[in-house]
């Protein structure tokens, strides 16, 4: 019998509302997290929105040792599989941890202890040759991220296999999908699967402006984000944190936990065409839905919900609406499709894990999360994308998808538990 | 004996827009296209190129970015933000340039 | 295969599925085979030129030229010798990738010929690839870096969007080779190479009949060299010939290297219909994670003894150790506990060619299996280079000086990533 894995924990760090209570509000009330970026003066650069997170790591139990070495990407980290595992009910003491896997998310690293450490190795750019004297210590733990699953590894406990899936854009449902392998295969019974990124830094805002990726819509940040609206211009970056706790499902049972969704399929493919852009036609994005559908044995018709990559570029909404129409056929059009970076932003390789959570939520609550800021849809962009506000829509099984720089293309199929053999 | 790369911190800070003495020719766009973007094989840039399309060329809206990106900061002037879309030969970016004055 | 039992799916039909990507169970646990090796070292760019002196036991170690290292407390470093990029890699590419995707691209294209495989001749979604990283493109990083705070955000390149993140490799190898099948990108630090491969095994069980798995990394430039200094890990001086003495008495740390290697795997049945010539099987491969890293035991332990159990394989099956071979008293010591433990006393050949290739970070895992399925191959353990002895202590029988040439059957890699990450991958000679 093949072996099944179930969601038991959530956990979320994500702009607009703390935890995953905060998180759920912030979807189901339409309300947008966006805003001009605090964390520095964005005014030298072209787009000055960002969503962030308000965090005080110290109150939120960190200790003043962990804020001077860990990036904020591993605070986050830290942070959200701490509400993750608590909200398994997971007591890895307990558990044999050698069958506790950890998986983290993440597409650009360390960024912001990355800047500050070069600016002040470098004298602010002048020194090629830098001083690595005035180097922190943990200077090569914000190089290489494997020190934040490292991280996130010891503080729970878990002594088999750990990486870090670094996809880009599709980083974290990656993440999850490779975690969901884990447990299929049998390396692990459970697998704390956190996503998590905090890019909002100047280098960041650098290069995204140079290629003209994100909103220009500087003198109205609430509304910048506008996947699927005719007036859309770009992503708005975004940061966060999710925890994902995968468990196997009979491991599930026998200790009794709570299970917010199955994972039923989980598929990637690349399009092998542009490191950043992307076709009209969706061909690749449609063949990893097919594929996920493929696996969880569901046809088109079972999705109740689609929980879109919709970034809010030109190209990105166009993309992903012409492959929802060639995987899903006519369904897509019945189908209610939603986007919740209009609310949340773009952060990267955290949020599909956020997005995942998202559509375990659904599943939970029967409730869908709607696309914010979308007042008038691109006519190429004709599906029902559940505009401003959440709806009541008793969902049984959730596509999420993503596509990310380097070509990506990732489906992950949930559907509402089950007692029975599948 | 071994050889160092040297430094290449260039010399002089740039911080200072450079003052437009100098229009932006054909032959400084194709310059500027080899830098940042190489060169398709088969392709011959020195040719009558004013008219073909950039995609032709085998430049995509990336390159284009960072060229304009360049003009901006090495010519001075100021190009349209849509400008990579909307320019879509030679002689179109060079039409942009040349209507900053 | 992990101690827990997984039967074969129950099917209503007498056939055995077909496994096909669009048939979503395994019906079996096949072992992919290796039938398409590139690679690119301080000793060699190239299969040839890097066997030659692998067997050889000649050094790639140097001064570093890459930068003015005089400065720096350690001034050694394994470069890959007379990469002229432009050969290998299309002008446009030039100005959008660092020096470690320029390397990658070449030695995807070495692996994939040297398969004999075009990917244009297999299905849309049959190929995909996937690579470990570790700090991503530095040299390009750090120039973007610079343009930043020296010149203004204006100097900022279009590409330092995606020139330098861990996904590059993958992204730009998919490109290039149009592998249109599941891509992924791992980041254990050093173990990545490994991991990689067991991922390539995963996608391959899941229905993609070939992956090119791997890693290939560089991490040379002053800002690189400072984060590798801050691990406190790194010999001191400005000797090669002091700079990396893996289980050598006076072990005092590493030296960082650029390179790694990028292999086909691919599903043997696949492999057969197109009549592709075998370099190898990967029989086994786990990975595990202890935070106490290499300073004890455990972690490694759990790891080998997995892999070989997943191999169907005991440890006097094993002919040839690859050690990580980190250079540091405690790592050395743990590392040879275990290879005693499980093997017995000098119980194994065991070697570390990475000493005359330096630390490759993502790359270095990759490179050992890429020399072990050569070693299995010829039949030829290649030696330690600079090492003219283990410690008589750590009770290891250390190939050093001249290659040993054995009838060799099976081979374990071992790798080691900072922060707690172990990884072993078994292979058989074809």
């Amino acid at each position: 019998m093949r072996r099944r894995v179930v969601i038991t924990g959530l956990g979320a760090l994500a702009p607009g509302g703390p935890g995953l209570k905060g998180f759920w509000d912030t979807l189901t009330s339409g309300r947008t997290a966006t805003r001009t970026i605090t964390a520095y003066d964005p005014s030298p650069f072209r787009s000055r929105v960002g969503a962030e997170v308000d965090l005080d790591p110290l109150a939120a139990g960190l200790s003043a040792q962990d804020v001077a070495r860990l990036d904020r990407l591993a605070q986050f980290a830290v942070l959200s599989t701490a509400e993750g595992v608590a909200d398994a009910g997971l007591l890895v003491d307990r558990e044999d941890p050698t069958r506790i896997a950890t998986v983290l998310g993440n597409a650009v690293g360390c960024t912001t202890s990355l800047e500050r450490e070069f600016a002040r190795v470098s004298r602010g750019g002048r020194d090629w040759l830098v001083d690595h004297r005035l180097a922190s210590p943990w200077l090569h733990d914000h190089f290489v991220p494997s020190s934040v699953v490292a991280e996130v590894a010891r503080r729970t406990g878990a002594l088999g296999p750990a990486a870090v899936v670094s996809t880009g854009c599709t980083s974290g449902l990656d993440a999850v999908g490779h975690a969901a392998e884990l447990v299929r295969e049998g390396s692990a019974d459970v697998v704390v699967t956190t996503t998590a990124e905090a890019p909002i830094s100047p280098i960041t805002s650098a290069c995204f402006d140079a290629i003209h990726a994100t909103t220009a819509r500087n003198d109205d940040p609430a509304t910048a984000s506008r996947p699927f609206d005719r007036t859309r211009d770009g992503l708005v970056l975004g940061e966060g944190s999710a925890t994902l706790v995968l468990e196997e499902f009979e491991h599930a049972r026998a200790r009794g936990a709570h299970v917010y969704a199955e994972v039923v399929g989980y598929a990637s493919r690349a399009n092998a065409h542009h490191m950043t852009g992307l076709t009209a036609h969706g061909t690749e994005m449609a063949a990893a839905i097919d594929a996920a559908l493929a696996e969880a044995r569901l046809s088109p018709e079972a999705v109740d919900y689609v929980n879109a990559h919709g970034s809010g570029t030109t190209m990105n909404d166009r993309h992903e609406t012409a492959a929802f129409k060639l995987s899903l056929g006519e369904h897509a059009y019945r189908v209610p499709v939603s986007s919740i970076k209009s609310m949340i932003g773009h952060s990267l390789g955290a949020v599909g894990g956020l997005e995942a959570a998202a559509c375990a939520l659904a599943i939970e609550h029967g409730v869908v999360p709607p696309t914010a800021n979308l007042h008038e849809p691109d006519p190429l962009c004709d599906l029902d994308y559940v505009p401003l506000e959440a709806r009541d829509h008793r969902t049984g099984v959730a596509l999420s998808v993503g596509s990310g720089f380097g070509g990506f293309q990732t489906a992950l199929l949930l559907a509402r538990p089950t007692g029975g053999a599948r | 004996m071994t050889t160092v790369t040297p430094d290449p911190t260039p010399a002089t800070s740039t911080t200072l827009t450079p003052p437009r003495t100098q229009t932006l020719t054909l032959t400084d766009l194709t310059a500027l296209l080899r830098e940042c973007a190489g060169e398709e094989e088969g392709v011959d840039l020195d040719g009558d190129v004013l008219d073909v399309d950039f995609a032709d060329l085998g430049y995509d809206s990336l390159a284009l970015l960072q060229v304009i990106s360049r003009i901006k900061r090495d010519f001075g002037v100021s190009v349209p933000d849509d400008a990579a879309a909307t320019a879509d030969t030679p002689r179109a970016l060079l039409d942009l340039v040349a209507l900053d004055r | 295969m992990t101690p827990t039992t997984t039967t074969a799916t129950t099917t209503t039909t007498t056939e055995a599925l077909p496994r096909s990507a669009s048939d979503p169970t395994w019906t079996e646990l096949l072992d992919p085979v290796v039938t398409g090796v590139g690679v690119a070292s301080p000793t060699g760019l190239g299969l040839e030129e890097f066997w030659a002196a692998t067997v050889a036991g000649s050094s790639g170690l140097g001064p570093v030229t890459r930068f003015d290292a005089s400065g720096y407390p350690c001034g050694v470093a394994g470069e890959v010798p007379g990469f002229d990029a432009a050969a290998h890699v299309p002008s446009r590419l030039l100005p959008q990738t660092d020096h470690m995707t320029r390397l990658a691209l070449a030695v995807a294209t070495e692996a994939l010929d040297d398969a004999a495989v075009d990917p244009a001749d297999l299905s849309t979604y049959a190929a995909g690839v996937v690579t470990a990283a570790s700090g991503g493109g530095v040299d390009f990083g750090q120039r973007e870096l610079q343009n930043l705070h020296a010149h203004g955000a204006d100097h900022v390149s279009a590409y330092q969007s995606f020139a330098w993140f861990y996904a590059v490799n993958t992204g730009q190898v998919s490109i290039r080779n149009r592998l249109r099948g599941p891509c992924a990108v791992l980041v254990t630090e050093q173990a990545g190479g490994l991991d990689s491969l067991g991922q390539a095994r995963r996608t391959i069980r899941r229905g993609t009949p070939l992956v090119v798995g791997g890693g290939v990394d560089s991490g040379l430039s002053p800002w690189g060299w400072a984060a590798q200094l801050a691990t406190g890990r790194t010999s001191t001086g400005h000797d090669p010939a002091q700079a990396y003495l893996p289980f050598a008495p006076g072990a005092a740390g590493s030296v960082p290297g650029e390179g790694g290697a990028l292999l086909v795997l691919e599903d043997p049945a696949a492999a057969a219909a197109r009549g592709a010539r075998v370099h190898a099987t990967l029989a086994g491969y786990a990975a595990t994670f202890d935070p106490a890293g290499g300073s004890r035991p455990d972690g490694l332990r759990r790891a080998v003894d997995l892999a070989l159990a997943d191999a169907g394989l005991a440890p006097h099956d094993v002919d040839v150790v690859f050690a990580d071979g980190a250079a540091l008293p405690a790592e050395d010591r743990s590392e040879a506990e275990v290879l005693v433990d499980v093997f017995g006393p000098r119980g194994v050949p065991v070697t570390v060619p990475k000493a005359g290739t330096g630390r490759l970070a993502a790359g270095g895992g990759a490179l050992d299996v890429a020399t072990a399925v050569l070693a299995l191959e010829h039949g030829t353990v290649p030696p330690t280079p600079g090492v003219a002895a283990a410690d008589p202590r750590h009770r290891l029988d250390l190939v050093t000086g001249r290659a040993r040439e054995l009838p060799l059957r099976t081979a374990l890699v071992l790798a080691r990533g900072t922060g707690g990450f172990h990884s072993a991958v078994v292979l058989r000679r074809a």
